[in-house]
């Protein structure tokens, strides 16, 4: 009777001091989120204050207005939904038409060309960066171009310079292929011998069947295009077209003691993210376990 | 037989034509901007002037480029700290939620928060959470009674500012990369352990740690990868700052390449880092190869 009482109290020790660890860890990884939005609507003369002060005696917006007064946050929060929705659509579409067909068509080239595709995933991007400039500036007959690709800026300044290069990324088309292989390939026949076309199996059979691989890879190109911020520097010049993220580097570039404002704007450009987490987070977790798994 | 061939013919002439996009994609901002980095790499394009055939200079260059080796060697001092702290915490994160206590999901979601953040604004939150004066690190320091440094500032910290932002932004992915992992664990192994009379801590020590090794491989092979490419973090922190200590590889060369024009020869250091990265890309792919046959 009593060792059992000693185990159980050790066991509620055990699942306290858990609790207790796990807590303080949650606080540590929070913290950082808490003191951004603690300095976005506090007052100037309470951020810069020793010892700290954890709860505002009053709260403001003025930050908020701030940081979107003195940059076009705005628009470049547009910017960037723009780009990370058009990253989107290309990348579901074109990655899923063409997983579909290495994973349920027969054709010749199917294995050489998906092999190249997936060793071209290990090719870093610094080393497409400087020439997929000179092939953007050269783009014939776009741009002011003529048709030999020079008299302009070709698709350099302009959204689709920074959405082209990754429209069909090779982890999209990968992730696709993996997803439609492990869909029976009896549907297919059956629709044949039925007489429906080839594209109409696709996108009105299998297609739908894959929502949940699309959703997991929507919300991961979303987040890589929302939050990408090298890429769009180099080919966006126009301050009109900038990025969120490049509009907030220069604000905390050019206004380096403006804590409480560059709070704000970092606030703003992690929102929607956090926002999309919080309301499709399993997909979240299975794309990631999955890009573990298959690096 | 011929119609069996013409379905044949109809399939594999709709297969090309769906992977169209896609491959075409690939040629104009893969393989093309590939071919043309390695041709830029033998000549001195800078955008201005006539591009000239310089044959091997860029690389001879390249060999007494002091600036590029300290950009190596900053790296390598980057990795050489994150990647065991991240492969510590991570692991630890792993084991400390592997559970199905009540609120275990809650503690996986705050840890996993910070990975959503974009390396931009993450890099934001933490020049103000490491304000030498009224930042939160260095004021929970006096807290203790330790007067913080001037992290980001300062040559012997500033490295360490960018693996703290790096480390809060990373752990969270590769703690759920670790749970899948520590799911698939046999059970018969922990059950024939415990019959033996190992405790807790010989448990973790000679069977998970073992069995989690090619998880800790792919892990650390990712975050060295990682290492290798580091650059928004840099630029927004510390600006490749002070006296180049923070100044990474892919900084170096977007500036040689997009500041100073040199795009022959920084094209020749993309080849070089690039080297570097596909080594490790292909020593992952091996191990992460050897895993799935295991599976």
């Amino acid at each position: 009777m009593e060792a059992t009482g000693s185990i159980t109290r050790a066991r509620a020790l055990r699942r306290a001091l858990f609790y207790l660890f796990s807590s303080i860890v949650a606080i540590v990884m929070f913290l950082p989120f808490y003191w951004s939005l603690l300095t976005a609507i506090k007052p100037d003369e309470e951020i810069f204050t020793v010892p700290i002060q954890w709860i505002p005696t009053s709260i403001t917006f003025d930050h908020f207005v701030t940081a979107f007064t003195t940059v076009p946050f705005g628009l470049y929060f547009w910017n960037s939904f723009v780009l990370a929705v058009l990253g989107v659509a290309f990348n579901l579409f074109f990655g899923s038409l063409s997983g579909y067909a290495f994973a349920k068509l027969k054709f010749r080239l199917n294995q050489p060309l998906f092999r190249i595709l997936l060793a071209a995933m290990m090719i870093p991007g610094i080393v497409t960066m400087i020439p997929s400039v000179y092939v953007l500036q050269h783009f014939p007959l776009l741009g002011g171009n003529n048709l030999q690709g020079e008299g302009g800026f070709g698709l350099m300044n302009t959204i689709w310079g920074v959405i082209l290069p990754g429209a069909s990324g090779s982890f999209a088309v990968f992730f696709m292929r993996q997803f439609f292989v492990s869909l029976p390939s009896d549907m297919l026949e059956v629709a044949r011998i039925e007489g429906a076309g080839e594209f109409r199996i696709f996108w009105r059979i299998y297609l739908p069947l894959t929502a949940p691989a699309l959703a997991t890879l929507g919300i991961f190109t979303f987040q890589a295009g929302w939050n990408s911020f090298l890429w769009p520097m180099i080919v966006l010049n126009d301050p009109a077209k900038h990025t969120i993220q490049m509009g907030l580097q220069a604000f905390s570039y050019n206004y380096q003691t403006d804590f409480g404002p560059m709070m704000a704007g970092a606030l703003v450009a992690i929102a929607p993210i956090l926002a999309l987490f919080l309301l499709l987070q399993r997909y979240f977790v299975q794309g990631i376990a999955f890009s573990g798994v298959k690096g | 037989m011929s119609t069996i061939n013409k379905l044949e013919r109809h399939q594999a002439r709709t297969a090309y034509l769906f992977i169209t996009p896609t491959m075409l994609l690939f040629i104009v901002f893969t393989i093309i901007p590939v071919a043309m980095a390695l041709y830029l790499s033998f000549t001195n394009y800078d955008v201005l002037s006539r591009m000239d055939w310089v044959g091997l200079d860029n690389y001879r260059r390249l060999w007494g480029d002091s600036l590029l080796w300290l950009t190596f060697r900053n790296v390598l001092l980057y990795a050489v700290i994150f990647v065991p702290l991240n492969i510590v915490l991570s692991f630890g994160l792993g084991l400390l939620v592997n559970r199905v206590w009540r609120g275990i999901k809650l503690f996986r979601t705050f840890y996993y928060l910070p990975t959503l953040t974009s390396a931009v604004a993450a890099a934001t939150v933490w020049l103000w959470l490491l304000h030498p004066e009224f930042g939160l690190v260095n004021g929970l320091l006096s807290y203790i009674g330790i007067t913080g440094p001037a992290w980001v500032a300062q040559t012997e910290t500033a490295m360490l500012a960018i693996v703290l932002v790096t480390l809060w932004q990373s752990v969270g992915a590769n703690m759920i990369i670790y749970l899948a992992g520590l799911q698939g664990v046999p059970d018969h192994l922990y059950e024939s352990a415990r019959l033996d009379g190992a405790n807790r801590w010989d448990m973790v020590r000679y069977i998970t740690w073992p069995q989690l090794r090619p998880t800790t491989f792919l892990v650390s092979t990712m975050a060295i990868i990682g290492a290798l490419q580091l650059f928004d973090q840099a630029f927004v922190l510390t600006q490749g700052g002070p006296a180049n200590v923070t100044k990474t590889p892919v900084y170096l060369i977007y500036q040689q390449g997009f500041n100073q024009l040199q795009m022959g020869y920084a094209s020749a250091q993309a080849f070089v880092l690039a080297m570097a990265i596909l080594i490790f890309s292909l020593i992952n792919m091996r191990v992460t190869k050897a895993e799935e046959s295991v599976i």
